[in-house]
């Protein structure tokens, strides 16, 4: 089985505040790490692979720093690495990465299965996994809590819906993004971290892609656009109240009445 | 082609400069300034640094005509036919939206056996109701569900379309907005419409930690996923208003590489960090018997019932339970602690709840420093009186 990860490389925190005076948005300058949610769907892609033989690729779409998770997916134990680089690629919102990503994970190999994380802990959106099977033209599943079985031609999978779960089954060549929870991620071997030093990266840049139309990547690319950022008007309000105990009571019921709890 | 061009002349301190990128995308390389892969073109240099150190081009896009596509859509996410209220909601928007436009509000209603159960939508202010119902959308199939999706965009144009942010929602918006190449904002919590159509979404990023205003200025249909219990429902009309559109596709283009082999519901899971309301249990609560009264409320309110770490070590409630840096975090629409003195390590699981209530007996309890609404009183009077008050409301037997 032919098995291909999308990787990020985010944050390390979210903290990020807004300067009142200023408007800038100030990141405590903290280091960069690998998509939690990633590490779910890595560890999968390798407990696959233990299970069914083959191999399992990453890719990321990021600056040349990003290729520190590809060094840390291959202390995981993934065979080959891919980093989509380029600095026209900036700007871009999730149409254009997907697309970016669509156009290198074609250049990269032909894959069975594309394995992503739910979604990022910065961008939040857990939109790229399905845009990016839509461009490849293949199924997708989201939501995979479970894997059941796979053979050479389809995966059997659980898909966790609110007030069920749906067994499906789904054809290769499919993209599947997998809950957090799904496996316990393994931790890095020291040993693959030695050997992963002298591992290769391929840098895929826009050169490189079948489109080369420049227009279709990066901020050109994004139909989306960032107007303004502001901080949250998170309620501030805080009210103390002192009283009887009858009169709290009363406070608090309307209060909760007032902001629909009662529904 | 969007670029960022510097002018090294106009740059009088490169290190204050540099510092203004939040993405560490400015580095400075033989005196010189360059912007490296990591730029995400948020403007922020061009905005905040020297004027003019850092220019903002564009060739001038081709503009659409907007005018071709009309009208505020909303998917009507469903299982088996039985409507998520979410729906709802946003249909109450799109009629909101749809007044500063002049344009009209549609339903898209896709899955099998569900044309009687679509006159429901007709009581939500929705102008036209488009129908696909056939056997072979019985399942949510992302294949099959995308096609007859696309197949409405198609025909019907909308210029915007509004997704509950369900399992479903966020899966099939994201597929549709990749196959006509436009843009999605995901979970919106403000949403605004120009007089020009182009609507105003707006979504917290970074955890929370700021707000995003996005547009879709130059791409249709625009769509926005929003989640459930962001917007107001709107009151359901008695009568009915609108029409029911049934629409056909081509059997061939439902056909799907996916298939459903079986569907079981679920037992009621309750994981604390999934409640919408959450009743926390302090030090002030006095005996292990006495979570009752708080688990009373927290039924009457489709809540549940948490801890803090002095409960959880007490043995009355499993870690699962328990709120804080070493608990969980949890974030819940509503949370009312009890008795919780409200530590920092305490603190830093919970407060980024919508809305935060606290009782406790002591006024400078560090609780009252978080709490959007802070009660200076006794659980053991307000809380059982609290639960009639709201059994009474509620029609239920006391």
């Amino acid at each position: 089985m032919e098995i291909l990860v999308c990787i990020k490389q985010v944050p390390g925190t979210n903290e990020v505040k807004i300067d009142p005076i200023t408007g800038v948005l100030n990141r405590n300058g903290v280091d960069s790490k690998m998509n939690p949610y990633d590490l779910y769907a890595l560890e999968t892609a390798l407990r696959l692979k233990e299970k069914y033989g083959g191999t399992v690729s990453v890719i990321s779409m990021g600056p040349p720093q990003a290729q520190a998770i590809i060094y840390e997916a291959y202390s995981m134990g993934a065979d080959n690495g891919a980093l989509v680089s380029d600095r026209k690629f900036g700007g871009s919102d999730v149409l254009a990465t997907s697309y970016t990503l669509s156009q290198g994970i074609t250049k990269f190999g032909k894959f069975d299965l594309i394995i992503c994380g739910k979604q990022t802990t910065d961008g939040d959106t857990a939109q790229v996994g399905p845009e990016i099977s839509e461009y490849l033209k293949i199924p997708s599943v989201c939501n995979v809590a479970k894997i059941i079985s796979a053979n050479e031609t389809s995966i059997i999978v659980e898909m966790d819906m609110p007030h069920h779960i749906e067994t499906l089954q789904v054809n290769f060549p499919c993209l599947l993004t997998v809950e957090k929870d799904i496996f316990q991620p393994r931790l890095p071997s020291y040993i693959k971290k030695i050997a992963s030093q002298k591992q290769n990266i391929q840098i895929l840049s826009l050169h490189d892609f079948d489109d080369q139309n420049e227009k279709k990547y990066g901020l050109s690319g994004s139909p989306t656009q960032v107007q303004r950022i502001f901080p949250p008007t998170i309620a501030k309000n805080r009210e103390l109240w002192q009283n009887s105990s009858l009169v709290l009571t009363d406070k608090m019921f309307e209060k909760i009445k007032e902001l629909k709890f009662m529904e | 082609m969007a670029k960022l061009i510097v002018h090294q002349e106009k740059i009088d301190n490169i290190k204050e400069l540099l510092a203004l990128c939040p993405f560490g995308a400015l580095e400075e390389q033989n005196g010189q300034v360059n912007i490296n892969a990591a730029c995400k073109m948020c403007q922020i240099c061009v905005k905040k640094g020297p004027s003019g150190a850092i220019e903002y081009t564009a060739d001038t896009l081709q503009k659409i005509d907007k005018t071709q596509w009309q009208g505020i859509a909303v998917y009507v996410d469903h299982v088996d036919g039985v409507i998520h209220p979410v729906t709802y909601e946003l249909l109450g928007k799109a009629r909101e939206l749809s007044k500063k436009i002049n344009q009209p509000v549609y339903a898209l209603f896709i899955g099998s056996n569900i044309t009687t159960k679509s006159h429901e939508l007709l009581h939500y202010g929705v102008d036209k109701a488009y129908i696909y119902d056939t056997p072979s959308l019985e399942h949510f199939k992302i294949e099959a569900y995308t096609a007859a999706f696309e197949d409405f965009i198609h025909h019907i144009k909308p210029t915007a379309i509004l997704v509950g942010a369900t399992t479903i929602g966020r899966q099939l918006a994201p597929r549709i907005a990749a196959r006509f190449g436009t843009g999605l904002t995901a979970d919106c919590t403000i949403l605004e419409m120009r007089e020009n159509t182009d609507l105003v979404q707006i979504r917290p990023a970074f955890g929370g930690n700021i707000m995003a205003q996005i547009l879709t200025p130059n791409h249709r249909p625009q769509i926005a996923t929003v989640r459930y219990k962001v917007m107001n429902i709107p009151k359901r009309q008695p009568d009915e208003h609108g029409e029911i559109i049934t629409c056909f596709i081509n059997e061939e283009k439902l056909h799907c590489n996916v298939q459903v082999l079986n569907v079981v519901p679920k037992e009621k899971e309750k994981f604390i960090d999934s409640a919408e309301v959450l009743i926390v249990a302090g030090r002030g609560v006095k005996k292990q018997a006495d979570l009752e009264m708080l688990q009373e409320l927290a039924d009457l309110l489709g809540g549940q019932v948490a801890s803090t770490r002095p409960i959880t070590e007490a043995g009355w409630l499993d870690a699962k339970h328990q709120v804080g840096l070493s608990g969980r975090t949890v974030r819940p629409k509503l949370i009312i602690t009890c008795g919780v003195s409200g530590s920092v390590q305490f603190v830093a699981g919970m407060n980024h709840s919508d809305v935060i209530m606290s009782i406790n007996k002591d006024p400078k309890a560090n609780i009252f420093q978080v709490a959007n609404y802070g009660l200076v009183g006794d659980i053991y009077e307000i809380i059982p009186k609290l639960i009639e008050k709201i059994k009474i409301a509620k029609g239920v037997s006391a």
